[in-house]
């Protein structure tokens, strides 16, 4: 069964600009997927609609069994219980220290005190920040901040993770130590991930598969690919 | 179960939030009680302001002379005649020996001039003093009073009262609008400053949304997050009043100028006029944290 299964999906947003053009695409669960493009090429729009940031003009979007195109706004809550998402600036609540930053994603389901200290350690403990559990985000590295908002995307145990360019603001050895914890959470736990990055070196050295945008066309689906030029 | 845990985690990330974000917080709070002292002071003037000029309207009298040759009978008829009448609020008689005996108390001149009067021979006449319920009737009930039998003037001061109802029920007017007026520019400023404050915290509200918060649960913090710095902002506006007015109701003396113009009882009045600021201040500040989260939970 196909975790994600994108249909003849067109965006086009509200200034003319296509973003997305028919395009076709499924993820099996326990994938480790790359998106790769330029600027322009459509993958930030199409990251944005699988957490329903964006809505696609035509075409479904089913993930994790919800059709994300007819989410409605009220509900779009539902939809983001299932999955973690990580972003380049990592957007963690600058009043709240890591525990709580992390905690915060099992409070708002309502879960039980107890659940949530137990879940919120072992997620801190799995990116290794916890002698740092206590500091606020302004105190922490970037690479640090990161992995708080890796933890915090997983401490609900999602079945996905989407992560938009988590390296974009790092250099390469933090960005090997963000990858290598993603390749943990990938095999360990078995979430299938999504990452949007246009970093060559992470993509070659990574051996997953890797899908290929341009100008909003898929270009390019290959199992254990590495970075394409021709595509940018 | 679940309900009253998320309900206690709102209320306590509400405080936190409040401490967390202490400078926003103060604006927020400034703003409030500055506009709910002014609002406070406009509250207590205009009902004040009330308060003396139905007091003066109620002691608005009336006075119905007699015709000198009225029997007692006719008297007795007339009290309840005049009773019978829906805007007559009381009715007392007044013998022509009680007036004569008050004129000599009035003054030496009196006294010696009416002195040699008799019982026989006493020229004033027997009155009663009416009062009535709606003075802006009095004229309708002077005239329906004119018409009975043996009733010689009917004197209220026409021109006075006349003037004096169309003048206060200016001024009262003119207080409930200025009031009115005030408390909804309180709200809009209240409103504002909040909203400003939250738009602070867009980008916080936008991950809320992102984690997998509801809207629901995104907006109660910030409600009672309203709801406490409405509080904490009415203390000092109900400090200014209790004891303010109560002081100076104290040093006054309870008039003003001269025993016309009475201010009101401070108590219980300042306790409930403290309750509407400390409605007023919890309402908007609730209403505008609200209103203003709306906005951004959209993404």
């Amino acid at each position: 069964m196909d975790l994600i299964r994108i249909n003849n999906v067109k965006k086009q947003y509200k200034n003319g600009v296509t973003a997305i053009n028919n395009l076709n695409l499924s993820i099996k669960k326990g994938d480790f997927v790359f998106i790769i493009g330029g600027s322009g090429s459509g993958k930030s729009t199409l990251i944005k609609m699988l957490y329903r940031e964006e809505k696609p003009t035509l075409g479904e979007i089913i993930v994790g069994g919800v059709n994300v195109a007819k989410l409605r706004n009220r509900k779009v809550y539902v939809l983001r219980r299932k999955l973690g998402i990580v972003f380049q600036d990592y957007r963690l609540l600058p009043k709240q220290n890591v525990y709580e930053n992390v905690a915060f994603a099992l409070e708002i389901i309502g879960a039980k005190k107890e659940e949530i200290r137990r879940k919120t350690l072992k997620a801190i403990e799995m990116v290794g920040l916890k002698s740092k559990i206590h500091n606020y985000p302004d105190q922490l590295s970037g690479g640090e901040q990161q992995r708080v908002a890796i933890a915090r995307a997983i401490v609900n145990n999602p079945k996905l993770l989407i992560c938009d360019e988590p390296t974009g603001n790092l250099d390469p050895e933090r960005s090997k130590e963000i990858m290598d914890i993603l390749e943990a959470i990938n095999k360990e736990m078995g979430t299938t991930i999504i990452m949007a990055t246009h970093d060559k070196d992470i993509v070659n050295r990574m051996k997953k598969r890797v899908v290929a945008l341009k100008d909003g066309r898929l270009v390019k689906d290959v199992e254990k690919g590495g970075y394409c030029s021709e595509a940018i | 179960m679940k309900l009253f845990r998320m309900l206690r985690r709102h209320i306590r990330d509400a405080f936190k939030s409040v401490f967390r974000n202490f400078s926003l917080s103060v604006a927020s709070i400034t703003c409030i009680t500055i506009t709910l002292i002014i609002v406070g002071l406009s509250i207590i003037a205009s009902l004040n302001l009330k308060n003396f000029t139905t007091e003066i309207e109620e002691d608005v009298t009336m006075i119905v002379f007699l015709d000198a040759d009225t029997t007692e009978e006719q008297i007795s008829t007339l009290t309840v005649e005049i009773n019978s009448i829906p805007n007559v609020e009381e009715v007392k008689f007044k013998s022509k020996n009680t007036s004569k005996n008050e004129m000599m108390q009035e003054s030496d001149f009196f006294k010696e001039t009416m002195s040699t009067w008799g019982e026989g021979d006493n020229p004033l006449k027997d009155s009663f003093q009416v009062k009535v319920k709606d003075i802006e009737k009095i004229a309708d009930t002077a005239e329906e009073i004119r018409d009975m039998d043996k009733v010689s003037v009917v004197n209220y001061g026409e021109e006075m009262v006349n003037n004096l109802i169309s003048a206060f029920s200016m001024i009262q007017k003119v207080a409930i609008i200025m009031v009115v007026a005030l408390i909804v520019v309180t709200i809009f400023l209240i409103i504002n400053t909040i909203k400003l404050t939250i738009f602070s915290r867009k980008r916080e509200i936008s991950i809320m949304r992102l984690v997998g918060a509801s809207n629901v649960s995104i907006k109660i913090p910030f409600l009672i997050e309203g709801l406490i710095l409405g509080f904490i902002g009415s203390i000092i506006p109900i400090v200014v009043i209790i004891y303010g007015y109560t002081a100076l109701y104290n040093h006054l003396g309870g008039v003003v100028y001269s025993n016309l113009i009475t201010l009101i009882q401070p108590e219980p009045f300042v306790y409930i006029a403290s309750l509407i600021i400390l409605g007023i201040g919890m309402l908007v500040g609730m209403v505008g944290s609200a209103g203003a989260v709306r906005k951004y939970l959209k993404v």
